[in-house]
């Protein structure tokens, strides 16, 4: 059972885990309908319109062997409620999902989508986050604070059902080149506003990677949090310059309360945490996910390039630009100088004449 | 003849000496050889033969160009970044050069006992802070980087300070630095890299000019139980010159805290020649590194207080004893 199965990522999850042949049946739970572009790929799946709090029938009636728990709102969308109802969804939806499984015997495997936003973001936070890693302080930031909250209900469904394989990926933030979350969304345009002074680490990971981690931890047994993230660091100026966009920055104070106001007016969705994501960066130590699973999500830089590419449109400082314009400098350079020294010659020779 | 080998036979350097006739040598029984007193001691180097210098026009335009393809890749940003934040790059092209003019040319920095920081491998080099701003810190990472065969970077550990104030804390993150945690000190190196530490903080760089070479307290010793659960060997680093640039005659403290700041200093320039006042006064500098102390066969006792705390003593001592040997080195604090 696959919840949130009409969102990007719970639909992909879905349609992968139905594919594939060792998965008797898929069943995804969601309370909108799927947009349509994501109908042709649930076409396999059995779609149960109900939110978590009407799953513990579902749950129960299906006699569902493994949960993946996707459900998880990273912004307030404001046609579907704003932060009220993802507030409802994230956390209430959580706990009454995780109430309903723990009364469902054949039971085995809960995999919860969760975020690298649990750790926060702030100065005195160590460079890389491990698992275990606490965070200094309470994350500002709705999202993160929902992470918290709902990593909480999983170590009390830990506690209550020992016997389930309770898996919790915390994701960094997801890049494709067809993903659309705030980030990328911030990526594509032709300005990027970034805040003056201050360089964040950023870290991504390939939503291919993403569900290749998912779907393996459906079929195997990973119990444990582990972190999702392509291993390497792009500097937030960095990846401005790679993907060709213009930093636009602005001091700290301006920037957050841009956000603020954008989001008081409805335009952007950048909630607190990720203006400390921009702030400060944060870049998670992957190496319990690579020992468990066997497999290495490709680097951040590269899936970063692959974003690139599929958004070339709006960039104006390409690699290849500046390549020519280097090359045109060069050339005048020499050019210059190459005149240079036959007009000294030139005169040398007059000298002498 | 290399710069540094250069420099440290001028007259201005502390280990200087006059240059002694060389042992003459009899050669079957004819008149000694070498006849004329050689510089040092040193026996008659063959002449070097002068570099073929490759044509001038072709070095401008190699610099020209490879000026212009930096540029670029800073500007494309494919350059490498570590977890850190740390931008080699960066680093050696901008920051290092920088740095070099404040350490040779300003402090007329000396180092002695480079060969006692490790080739390769971790190791933690704890040193004596001072100077109002953290000069010393850099100075220590130019050192390193310059007069070591391997060209090591110091990766040092910052206050929270460092890393709250915008600019400053993007500078020192891609110079290498990171905050002073455990987990990032212990990640730094069993990752094999060499870890620069103060453990007086503030109270060392905020101390005033009458303390001068007065090792403060030195925490609660959080480097040596990072240094001890990875095994890593520890340098102890006396930095004599510091404490003479900024030299803090008063701590006006109800200003620092209105600020936010852990002292607001005021030296006999600063604040009164305004911006004028930040030159720092041009000491003389003498660093010394110390033998490692080995840690490997204490990886068992990093949560044992009596342990850490005994370690830590022995490197505050070994560095308060080196500072007062290197004083005696340097009689007058802005000679040559």
């Amino acid at each position: 059972m696959v919840t949130g199965a009409s969102r990007f990522l719970g639909a992909r999850v879905a349609a992968r885990l139905a594919a594939d042949p060792r998965i008797e049946r898929v069943v995804g739970l969601d309370p909108h309908e799927p947009p349509p572009a994501l109908r042709a790929l649930l076409e396999d799946v059995e779609l149960v319109r109900a939110d978590a709090r009407a799953a513990s029938g579902a749950m129960a009636d299906l006699g569902a062997e493994a949960v993946v728990h996707m459900a998880v709102t990273s912004a307030p969308d404001s046609q579907h409620g704003g932060r009220q109802a993802m507030k409802e969804q994230n956390v209430i939806g959580t706990m009454q999902l995780l109430a309903a499984a723990q009364a469902v015997p054949g039971l085995r495997k809960l995999v919860l989508r969760s975020s690298t936003a649990a750790y926060g973001a702030s100065f005195r936070d160590p460079a890389v986050f491990t698992e275990d890693t606490e965070p200094r302080a309470v994350p500002r930031g709705s999202f993160a604070r929902d992470i918290l909250d709902i990593e909480g209900y999983v170590r009390g469904f830990r506690r209550r059902r020992p016997d389930v394989a309770a898996t919790v990926l915390r994701f960094a933030p997801f890049i494709s080149s067809t993903a659309d979350t705030t980030l990328t969304r911030l990526f594509a345009q032709p300005f990027v506003p970034t805040v003056f002074g201050r360089d964040a680490r950023l870290q991504f990971v390939h939503v291919d990677d993403a569900l290749e981690v998912l779907h393996r931890s459906v079929l195997e047994d990973h119990p444990g949090t582990f972190n999702v993230a392509g291993a390497g660091v792009l500097a937030l100026s960095q990846a401005v310059r790679r993907a060709g966009r213009i930093a636009l920055p602005l001091p700290e104070g301006t920037f957050s309360t841009l956000w603020g106001l954008a989001r008081n007016v409805g335009i952007g969705q950048i909630g607190l945490d990720q203006v400390d994501l921009f702030v400060h960066g944060r870049v998670v130590d992957t190496t319990r996910l690579v020992d468990e699973f066997g497999f290495t999500p490709r680097t951040t830089a590269a899936a970063f390039d692959e974003f690139i590419e599929a958004h070339a449109n709006g960039s104006s400082l390409t690699a290849a630009r500046l390549e020519a314009a280097e090359k045109a400098i060069l050339d005048g350079v020499r050019r210059l100088r190459a005149e240079n020294s036959r007009t000294e010659k030139a005169s040398v020779k007059g000298d002498a004449a | 003849m290399s710069q540094h080998e250069y420099r440290d036979m001028l007259p201005g350097h502390a280990d200087f000496t006059l240059p002694k006739p060389a042992t003459p040598v009899r050669v079957n029984g004819r008149r000694p050889i070498p006849e004329v007193p050689q510089m040092n001691g040193h026996a008659a180097d063959e002449p070097t033969p002068e570099p073929t210098r490759p044509d001038v026009v072709d070095v401008w335009d190699q610099r020209v160009a490879s000026g212009l393809a930096f540029l670029r890749r800073r500007l494309a940003g494919t350059y490498e970044v570590d977890d850190f934040g740390f931008d080699r790059e960066l680093s050696d092209a901008v920051f290092h050069p920088l740095l070099r003019v404040l350490y040779h040319d300003w402090f007329r920095t000396e180092v002695f006992g480079i060969e006692h920081v490790p080739g390769d491998g971790g190791a933690l080099v704890v040193g004596n802070h001072s100077g109002t701003v953290a000069l010393d810190a850099l100075m220590l990472t130019t050192a390193v980087h310059d007069r070591h065969p391997a060209e090591r970077h110091l990766r040092l550990l910052g206050a929270d300070l460092v890393f709250r104030m915008p600019i400053v804390s993007e500078l020192a993150r891609k110079s290498g630095a990171t905050v002073a945690c455990n987990p990032d000190a212990e990640r730094l190196m069993s990752s094999g890299h060499l870890v620069g530490v103060f453990p007086e903080g503030f109270k060392g760089i905020g101390k005033r000019f009458a303390d001068r070479y007065k090792l403060q307290r030195f925490g609660r010793g959080g480097f040596v139980s990072a240094a001890l659960r990875t095994g890593t060997p520890i340098v102890p680093v006396a930095i004599v010159g510091a404490e003479e640039i900024y030299p803090i005659l008063a701590d006006v403290k109800p200003l620092a805290r209105l600020l936010g700041l852990p002292y607001f200093p005021v030296t006999p320039t600063f604040p009164w020649l305004g911006p004028l006042g930040l030159v720092p006064l041009p000491s003389k500098w003498l660093i010394q590194f110390c033998p490692p102390i080995p840690t490997a066969h204490l990886t068992e006792h990093a949560d044992d207080p009596m342990v850490v705390y005994n370690l830590a003593d022995q490197v505050r001592e070994t560095i308060q004893a080196t500072l007062l040997e290197l004083l005696e080195k340097r009689p007058d604090p802005f000679g040559l």
